[in-house]
């Protein structure tokens, strides 16, 4: 028989009080931060998505390098850059909201389960307040969602596709890049008046959702301009070789090559087009053209002569000649010795209206950083007057018709601006079908 | 007919890659019995010696315009390349526009040392070991391999351009009595197609009519006996792991104008040349050779309209698709020698 004075009751009683007394302390935890990653320290951290690795990498390297200089900026180092010449004034250049900015970094390497992968590990061990970065769309809309769910900002960085703002669109979610619909609105007016409303366009497109929407833009675009559509093929996102996909394109009938391709896709594409003499042919009686609906600088780089006197779109060139994109294109050729691609500006602009929209909501609260952005309208971070639209949380501005130069005179000169179309042209109602679907849904503080 | 003979001829180059690459696995695998999952990078690499060739002709020296400025508004500096100032614009001009066929010279001996560095110092440890440490191994020395390459030129392709005179379109469709430039074809893709041809004449006339070829394919053959014979195979089939490795770089070198190097292009071959060499046999040379050509021009007529529009998007799957009936129907390939794999 046992002498223990342990009863069963007794044992239950002061295992509920004690299961208590530990719950006690989480709880308040709980109620105690109002939102996800609240910054209690002396540091906020931003957490910075980008393709270390893969096709993109080289991308990646040059956001990474802007959110580092825009980083810096908030906290008061270096010249300020578009600091100085930005319309909100709240930016201080003393940091944020009393806080240290710091930041960690990501590697996407331009998967979407990598990318999620990564932002969930920044947010859930880094404590990052607001994820930025990204060059692809299948990235941006994955990483968003995430974002909407973990109840931080997400600040996209190179997306092209309409989805990003359209179906798939998030509470949490911000582009401050162009979309393929903009794209298509630049662009096909100055088609037309360089080759003409009598044109038969052939597509190759990369087979994933920017391809995808970005061939209905242009399509959408050109067609209403009285452009016939010959044939419209997919590519795959793997593909290096495109010799079998351009061979048909030469009996086709068409009289215009246009490649939905990005990144390693388009220098193939293009470089292999034009060693298929097509830049050299007559078809229908018409120069034979080639069109790249979406450009990067990078990717022109490493098409190298192939660019020459093909037309694109860009979200914005350095060689723009505002306030705004002097002032961020000295600071960053002064820091890295080169000047920064399209895709390196929207990152440092989406770091700065993220920093500005809490230090004018004087909290890191998401859904006050979101009442913040939404609808709001500035200047002097290298586009002209732009508005983020509150509707879908894509931003207005003017978009740039670029085109290959025929005498590039060193290794940036390689890209002229065309055109730079105002915003009313490529404006477009938040129930447009091309976006339709999809619901912002609400704020989602976390925790 | 036009889109049928640009298919064939884009059967064709694409062959041409995947028979040179096939080639040199399968050397290596039928001396060595080494499945070599880094034979992709040493593709990558020959590209990547056509491009420090070519940064090697145009190494300048920097002088200051006055008169022109840089992104930043400074002076700008213009870069001259030594040999413009050594032999005049137009030779000058001239040897760096011939940087990609001059390159052969050096593919040749940096692929050479390459391969045999790779095989005494990593490859001859694991002669004994089950394949599958061997794949794991090479294919880790490719990542490592891809890494570096990474590092020094970046993850963005690099454009290495074709000598202008071979940078246009030939009207193949003129010679065969089509009108003009009905049927133009790349210049530098049919000259890759008759380097292929002149390499792979060139390996298999080394192995069939050299004293060391015959001794090679008899160790091919027979390892055993070959050795009891008091012959050093082991020393001949190294150097058949550098001539593999010679061949995958000069295939890689010659391809740099089609496809712009880049430090994954050896990933994306590599798994297709496999493929080729399973079709055409292991250990069997002309069954890559024969399976690299045959697969190239299936794949390329798949891809024509008439076809796709039947069966959608078959261009992407036919390799696997023809792999998965030779192995069902004749499981050694094509002209696999019995005994290999088979253990």
């Amino acid at each position: 028989m046992s002498n223990s004075k342990f009863t069963r009751r007794g044992v239950l009683r002061t295992g509920a009080a004690t299961g208590a007394g530990l719950a006690l302390p989480t709880i308040f935890t709980s109620s105690a931060a109002a939102f996800t990653n609240e910054p209690k320290g002396p540091n906020v951290v931003f957490g910075f998505n980008v393709p270390q690795t893969g096709p993109y990498a080289e991308e990646g390297l040059d956001e990474l390098r802007a959110q580092q200089l825009a980083v810096e900026h908030i906290n008061g180092e270096g010249d300020g850059g578009a600091l100085n010449t930005f319309s909100s004034k709240a930016l201080q250049g003393n940091g944020l909201l009393g806080k240290k900015v710091t930041y960690v970094t990501g590697d996407t390497q331009t998967k979407s389960d990598a990318a999620r992968a990564s932002a969930k590990s920044m947010i859930e061990k880094d404590g990052a307040i607001m994820i930025n970065g990204g060059s692809s769309s299948g990235v941006a809309v994955a990483v968003q969602a995430l974002c909407q769910e973990a109840g931080v900002i997400f600040m996209a960085g190179l997306t092209h596709a309409n989805d990003t703002t359209g179906k798939d669109k998030r509470r949490h979610g911000f582009r401050h890049f162009f979309n393929a619909y903009m794209s298509g609105a630049a662009l096909a007016p100055v088609l037309a008046k360089a080759y003409g409303t009598d044109r038969r366009a052939y597509h190759l497109t990369a087979d994933y959702n920017w391809g995808w929407t970005q061939e209905a833009s242009i399509k959408a675009a050109t067609e209403a301009l009285g452009w016939e559509t010959v044939a419209t093929v997919r590519t795959p996102l793997t593909a290096t070789d495109f010799s079998s996909y351009l061979a048909p394109v030469l009996n086709s009938g068409a009289d215009v090559l246009v490649l939905n391709h990005y990144g390693g896709n388009m220098v193939n594409s293009l470089t292999q087009a034009v060693q298929f003499g097509m830049r050299d042919k007559i078809v229908n009686g018409k120069q034979f053209e080639i069109v790249v609906p979406l450009y990067s600088e990078l990717m022109a780089e490493g098409a190298g002569s192939a660019v020459q006197g093909v037309y694109g779109s860009m979200n914005w060139n350095w060689q723009l000649s505002d306030e705004g994109t002097k002032a961020f294109v000295k600071s960053f050729g002064e820091k890295y010795g080169r000047p920064p691609s399209n895709s390196a500006q929207t990152c440092y602009a989406q770091v700065i209206l993220y920093a500005d929209a809490v230090a004018r909501a004087g909290s890191f609260h998401p859904c006050a950083v979101i009442e913040a952005l939404e609808g709001f309208e500035f200047d002097g971070l290298g586009n002209g007057p732009t508005l983020y639209r509150a509707d879908d949380h894509q931003c207005f501005k003017d978009v740039l018709v670029v085109k290959g130069k025929e005498n590039p005179k060193n290794q940036y000169d390689i890209l002229e601006i065309v055109e730079k179309t105002p915003v009313e042209q490529v404006w477009y109602e938040p129930d447009h079908p091309m976006f339709a679907g999809g619901e912002l849904g609400p704020c989602n503080p976390g925790e | 007919m036009d889109a049928i003979i640009l298919q064939t001829l884009n059967g064709l180059d694409k062959g041409s890659a995947y028979a040179l690459i096939a080639l040199g696995l399968t050397i290596i695998f039928g001396t060595l019995g080494v499945v070599n999952f880094a034979h992709g990078a040493l593709f990558m690499l020959g590209a990547f010696c056509a491009v420090v060739f070519n940064r090697l002709l145009s190494l300048s020296y920097i002088t200051i315009d006055p008169t022109q400025t840089d992104f930043l508004g400074n002076p700008l500096k213009v870069e001259t390349p030594y040999v413009i100032g050594w032999f005049g614009p137009e030779a000058g001009q001239a040897i760096i526009d011939w940087s990609v066929p001059l390159s052969i010279l050096l593919v040749i001996p940096v692929m050479g040392l390459l391969g045999l560095a790779m095989e005494r110092g990593l490859i001859r440890y694991f002669y004994r070991r089950p394949h599958a440490d061997q794949i794991l191994v090479t294919f880790g020395l490719a990542i490592v391999l891809q890494e570096i390459v990474k590092y020094f030129f970046g993850a963005n392709p690099i454009p290495t351009p074709a000598p202008p005179a071979m940078a246009g379109g030939a009207d193949v469709g003129m010679l065969l009595g089509f009108p003009e430039n009905a049927i133009v074809y790349p210049v530098w893709r049919l000259f890759y197609t008759f380097f292929a041809a002149v390499v792979i004449a060139a390996v298999f006339g080394f192995l069939q009519f050299t004293t060391f070829g015959m001794v090679v394919r008899a160790g091919m053959a027979d390892r055993e006996t070959v050795q009891l014979l008091g012959i050093d195979i082991n020393r001949r089939f190294a150097v058949m792991f550098a001539i593999a490795a010679i061949v995958a770089g000069l295939a890689g070198a010659m391809y740099a104008p089609i496809n712009s190097p880049n430090y994954h292009m050896g990933m994306d071959f590599l798994v297709l040349s496999f493929v080729v060499v399973v079709v055409g046999g292991m250990g069997s040379l002309p069954g890559a050779v024969a399976a690299g050509f045959l697969l190239g021009i299936l794949e390329a007529y798949a891809s024509l309209d008439a076809v796709k529009q039947i069966l959608p998007s078959i261009d992407q799957i036919i390799i696997y698709i023809v792999a998965i009936v030779i192995l069902l129907t004749r499981p050694r390939g094509l002209m696999g020698r019995k005994g290999v794999m088979e253990e």
